[in-house]
């Protein structure tokens, strides 16, 4: 796996905390005193139960929320100013394609809004859409397209002012498991390929394993991160999945999901 | 091929059957024009003075025709306002929840007395007025209605709020401005028809229908209506067909 | 929706019970207050344009027989409605008003009546609906106005058992003429709204189609009658004012409207009494039809029909 540590740092959240609806009777600590580092090149899950706040993390990093508190350096610069120069994709979990341009033209969107040329953005997206295996639907309409292959357009799309970075909230949340497994090797392959930094939300243990070189673990009420499990299973095959070290893994984050509840915790807790 | 003549032939069997039984009433209770004309009389009158049918149409549908079109460019406007600036929402989206129980086309006489009733002017500004809510409250939905996801997205890339209403918002209120031209176009029909009742130049359907039917002259008076049901079914017909070359991609399921 | 959206969602507490008409009510009386504003905005525009009127030529009369001073209309409604008579212009439009609401109030019902009956005749028969929809649809196009002068043709004429027609039945046949068809249509679809898996758990029940309707089919389109029951109201109260108007029928406020109209020379703001009239009228109406609103969808989940 490319995990190796290298110098340079591609996320740095220091004392992140956000606070909805400060001082209403209806106050949420979304997220409160994260710290959280991703090496370049790292694959970093967050998981958690529904309203322990991974999502709204994401959004901080991604500058479409701000923090109440804390700072957040993305690629060596703060947040807001990374979201200017572009320095990170993004995919949702709807495909949020756009159902009046072609699949091309969905593709070559975010270099549309960066002045690129005609010619040079066409190019780009045709390279992108075969990179993602998809290059014979560049002249269809979206929803003429299966919910994975939306999804692999959407990922063309994030891929494509080739950031250093993608932000990735549950994109394969709303597909059915095979495609979903398919999904999860074709990630892994573009990132073999392109080396990008990637922090994914997912609500499902072994989806997290089996892409990540780290899982974060968070609870709810307040929004915070509990354990950091790291997970080495080399390079990843479908025979990963089978494998012992796998399940052990996904058994480490099961029971450190558990831990807030007051289960036992046997989970090796890494730094973070 | 199967399928498009089993969904056509049953309105035009049900269609059929009802003229007949209309023809058939008429016969048998001998019943006067003045109640119920039959359908061979309405027809004779109909296709005997075609020429004047469609010249009558012509006015009626020109009067229409400028209406909707002034009072759709007034709602694009407005709804473009009202997306910019949420006081414009604020004061004109009651307003237009309001007046859709009102009926504007009351307003005529006020406008007869303010402009010249000789000319076609009242019956457009009216037709303008009913035009201008349907459209300003169906275009400001689409331009404010857009999916989170995809406002979150266009934030991620850095997008202006101009570049936001360009790329996204203005192609987001394509199917809600049709929406709105759907329910509008046969409305600019109604009222350039009805604002003839209120006086003025004799030329139109609602004129004509009205003095035909003073003049006991109910066959045509009846060949008037159908003629304004074509007026107003073409309008529709139009509306529907610009959409369909505009716009391909309304009406199909929204990719997610 | 993501899942883990609740977070966000927090910013914006999902309406309980409780909470739901508190909020419905506060954005119901902020709408009021900035459509109060929009109106006190007209009124400046008119005395504006009064004034600039004055000044330079404009392409239509400003006079104060054509527009006269917002204040005139307000003394408008204190005025006799004729020399020396003991009924204010007030009285009158206020009565005609409440007499043209009552048959479009009829023309509603009987309009909705039927309207609700072609539904589930055409819900239950898939040929009646193949054949009769494409009309119903094509009459929501067509000018059915038109044939409001005709319809006076009727009055008085025929008598259908111990009831002698009048033309007052007239305009509410042709209100309910107008309201029946929005109504078919949205109950068509209301009635159309279960899913295949409520219908299957009906079916496994052994539910009759009876009860697959007034248990199922009936409850499951009331998120739909209303918005058409608005349309159709809407439709009433135009239909009932344009009857009037093209039949002259007396007694309404659409014939007053035209009686008002012939009397500018003399007394010019007595017309815009009756216009206010009849938009009183429209929202009197929409009023009504609110209210049955809050109390047909009292249980249901409020985001929707907001």
């Amino acid at each position: 796996m490319s995990a190796a540590p290298t110098s340079t740092v591609a996320v740095q959240a220091a004392g992140v905390s956000k606070v909805f609806n400060e001082g209403l009777a209806n106050e949420v600590t979304a997220l409160q005193d994260i710290d959280l580092s991703v090496r370049e090149g790292e694959f970093v899950s967050l998981i958690g139960p529904s309203g322990c706040g991974k999502s709204t993390l994401l959004r901080v990093i991604a500058d479409l929320t701000h923090p109440t508190q804390g700072t957040i350096e993305v690629a060596g610069m703060p947040a807001a100013a990374a979201r200017e120069q572009q320095r990170y994709g993004m995919a949702f979990q709807q495909a949020a394609l756009f159902d009046w341009r072609t699949v091309r033209r969905n593709v070559e969107l975010p270099l549309e809004l960066q002045g690129w040329s005609k010619d040079r953005r066409q190019a780009r997206a045709m390279e992108l859409l075969e990179m993602v295996q998809l290059a014979d639907f560049a002249s269809h309409r979206p929803w003429e397209l299966s919910g994975g292959m939306q999804q692999r357009v959407a990922i063309a799309r994030s891929l494509a002012v080739d950031p250093p970075l993608l932000l990735m909230d549950e994109p394969f949340g709303a597909l059915d498991e095979m495609t979903r497994e398919r999904m999860q090797n074709e990630l892994l392959r573009i990132r073999e390929e392109t080396g990008k930094s990637i922090i994914f939300v997912t609500h499902s243990i072994p989806e997290a394993v089996y892409l990540s070189d780290r899982v974060v673990v968070m609870s709810p009420r307040p929004g915070r991160i509990t354990h950091v499990v790291p997970v080495d299973l080399g390079p990843r095959n479908e025979d990963t999945r089978e494998a012992d070290a796998f399940f052990d893994a996904v058994t480490a984050v099961r029971e450190a999901l558990r831990g807030h509840g007051g289960g036992t915790v046997r989970a090796k807790a890494g730094e973070v | 091929m199967g399928g498009r003549l089993r969904s056509v032939w049953p309105p035009l069997l049900i269609g059929f059957l009802f003229l007949a039984a209309w023809q058939l009433l008429v016969i048998v209770q001998d019943l006067k024009p003045y109640l119920l004309p039959a359908p061979s009389l309405i027809a004779s009158n109909f296709f005997g003075d075609l020429g004047l049918m469609s010249s009558t149409a012509i006015y009626t549908g020109t009067t229409a025709l400028l209406g909707l079109a002034f009072g759709t460019i007034l709602g694009i406007v407005a709804a473009l306002l009202a997306a910019r600036f949420s006081i414009v929402n604020n004061i004109v989206t009651p307003l237009a929840a309001g007046l859709a129980a009102v009926p504007i086309i009351a307003l005529t006489p006020i406008l007869n007395n303010m402009f010249n009733i000789t000319s076609r002017t009242p019956r457009v500004l009216v037709t303008v007025i009913i035009v201008f809510f349907p459209m300003f409250v169906n275009i400001t939905r689409g331009l404010l209605q857009v999916q989170p996801v995809q406002l979150e997205l266009m934030r991620s890339m850095n997008a202006s709020p101009r570049t936001v209403l360009r790329i996204l918002r203005i192609p987001n209120a394509v199917p809600f401005f049709f929406t709105g031209l759907k329910v509008a176009a046969p409305l600019a029909v109604i009222a350039a028809l009805v604002a003839e009742y209120f006086g003025g130049p004799q030329e139109g359907l609602g004129s004509r229908i009205a003095s035909s039917a003073a003049n006991t002259a109910y066959g045509r008076a009846w060949a008037y209506v159908v003629a304004s049901i074509i007026l107003g079914l073409l309008f529709y017909l139009a509306v529907l067909a610009v959409e369909r070359w505009t716009a391909p991609w309304v009406g199909h399921r929204r990719s997610t | 929706m993501t899942e883990d959206s609740g977070v966000q969602v927090a910013s914006e507490p999902r309406p309980g019970r409780q909470g739901t008409v508190g909020r419905r009510f506060r954005r119901g009386l902020t709408g009021v207050l900035w459509a109060l504003a929009g109106m006190l905005l007209t009124v400046l525009m008119w005395e504006l344009v009064k004034l600039v009127g004055t000044i330079v030529s404009l392409p239509f009369t400003t006079s104060d027989q054509a527009m006269p001073h917002v204040w005139t209309m307000v003394q408008g409604f204190g005025q006799p409605e004729v020399r020396g008579s003991d009924t204010t212009v007030l009285q009158a439009v206020v009565s005609a008003a409440a007499y043209s609401l009552l048959v479009a109030l009829g023309g509603f019902v009987i309009g909705v009546g039927v309207g609700l009956l072609l539904a589930i005749v055409m819900q239950r028969f898939a040929f009646m609906e193949r054949g009769l929809l494409p009309f119903v649809i094509a009459s929501q196009t067509v000018p059915l106005i038109a044939l409001a002068p005709l319809i006076t043709g009727i009055g008085n004429r025929i008598s259908i058992g111990p009831i002698q027609w009048n033309t007052t039945y007239s305009v509410m046949f042709i209100a309910a003429y107008l309201a029946f068809f929005p109504m078919s249509v949205g109950a068509l679809r209301g009635l159309q709204a279960p899913t295949a898996t409520s219908l299957e758990l009906m079916r496994s029940y052994a539910a009759n189609p009876r009860q697959v309707l007034w248990k199922l089919r009936f409850p499951a389109s009331l998120p739909y009658l209303v918005p058409a029951m608005k349309v159709s109201a809407a439709a009433a109260v135009v239909g009932t004012v344009v009857a009037e108007i093209s039949t002259g029928v007396r007694g309404g406020i659409g014939r007053l409207i035209i009686e008002y109209a012939r009397e500018t020379t003399s007394q010019p703001a007595k017309v815009y009494v009756a216009v206010f009239g009849a938009i009183a009228l429209g929202l009197v109406a929409a009023g009504l039809v609110t209210a049955l609103d809050v109390y047909l969808t009292r249980n249901l989940p409020k985001e929707s029909t907001a």
